[in-house]
């Protein structure tokens, strides 16, 4: 049975050769915004500075993604690099445990106003 | 043709995101289900992935390699000023999980679509995210119109689940009725966090 095994390849030509980013906190739902206070990178690359673009207004980093046309597993990579060096900003904190309850009786009741 | 740039953004109130994964086989609606209750038009996000199959049944070694794609189409939910909802939508088999690792990490849960005329495709679904993830899940049964109908506990048995797994008939073609099953999984997962505090 396990002499099956799938080999994912990432497009980490774009990235400086990184298949990983540089923090693990972001996460398709994360949601990421430019901060506005924040000076423009000086020599930002042709991804960077798309996704900077992108974020004028709040999105999830999985939109930002799809929007760019880009896969999601190298807009984190990209998008790590803008949030260490404080040109992005998260804004929404990566969830590593089940939502409570409070937060689930929010999703409750939006769901039964659709 | 109105500009949808200013409905593209996520309301500047919104501090938390969540998450549910719309789990099934391919072309059982999880894109439909997804684009009837999604206040955006469903986005499309995809991987390219090399699958090598490694075993004695390649002379040169490297010859068996196919490239494919996976992709993950989602929607949109803002559920109050203050909370997004995301509902992704994944093929949920294994090599799927293998890619994106974490996916299921801190979602509310699942929502399992299944077609009663291929029900086996779906085995592979439940190994992985009772294996894979242990989030709760919520199956909801895609009535298509020449699909074979099942009572609930027919397809209980039939797929092995627990008494307490909901199973909810609905038309992912319908708000209303995508909506109800949305729902269904949210209160599955608000029992679940009740009993363990």
């Amino acid at each position: 049975m396990d002499n099956y095994r799938d080999h994912p390849v990432r497009p980490y030509v774009l990235t400086s050769g990184r298949a990983h980013p540089s923090r693990n906190t972001i996460r398709p739902e994360t949601l990421l915004v430019v901060d506005p206070e924040a000076p423009r990178p000086i020599a930002p690359t042709s991804q960077q500075k798309a996704l900077l673009e992108m974020c004028g207004g709040m999105l999830s980093l999985a939109e930002a993604a799809a929007h760019l046309r880009l896969p999601v597993s190298l807009v984190v990579v990209i998008a790590s690099d803008l949030v260490d060096t404080g040109h992005l900003q998260v804004r929404s904190a990566p969830r590593h445990t089940p939502p409570p309850a409070e937060l689930l009786e929010k999703v409750l009741d939006g769901l039964r106003k659709l | 043709m109105v500009s949808a740039s200013s409905e593209r953004y996520v309301a500047s109130t919104v501090a938390q995101s969540v998450k549910i994964l719309v789990v099934g086989a391919f072309g059982v609606g999880k894109t439909t289900l997804i684009g009837s209750v999604s206040e955006i038009a469903p986005l499309r996000t995809e991987e390219t992935m090399t699958t090598a199959s490694v075993g004695v049944d390649s002379l040169a070694g490297l010859d068996d390699k196919a490239t494919t794609t996976v992709a993950m189409d989602f929607g949109r939910i803002t559920v109050s000023p203050e909370v997004v909802l995301y509902l992704f939508g994944t093929p949920g088999q294994r090599r799927f999980w293998d890619l994106w690792e974490g996916l299921a990490e801190g979602a509310v849960g699942a929502l399992v679509l299944i077609d009663t005329r291929r029900v086996e495709e779906s085995f592979e679904v439940f190994d992985q995210l009772e294996t894979r993830t242990g989030i709760p899940f919520a199956v909801a049964v895609n009535d298509f119109a020449d699909a074979p109908r099942y009572d609930t506990e027919q397809l209980r048995e039939a797929l092995d689940l627990l008494p307490e797994t909901p199973i909810v008939h609905c038309d992912a073609r319908h708000k209303e009725s995508s909506a109800q099953a949305l729902i269904r999984l949210v209160e599955h997962a608000l029992n679940n966090t009740k009993a363990l505090t």
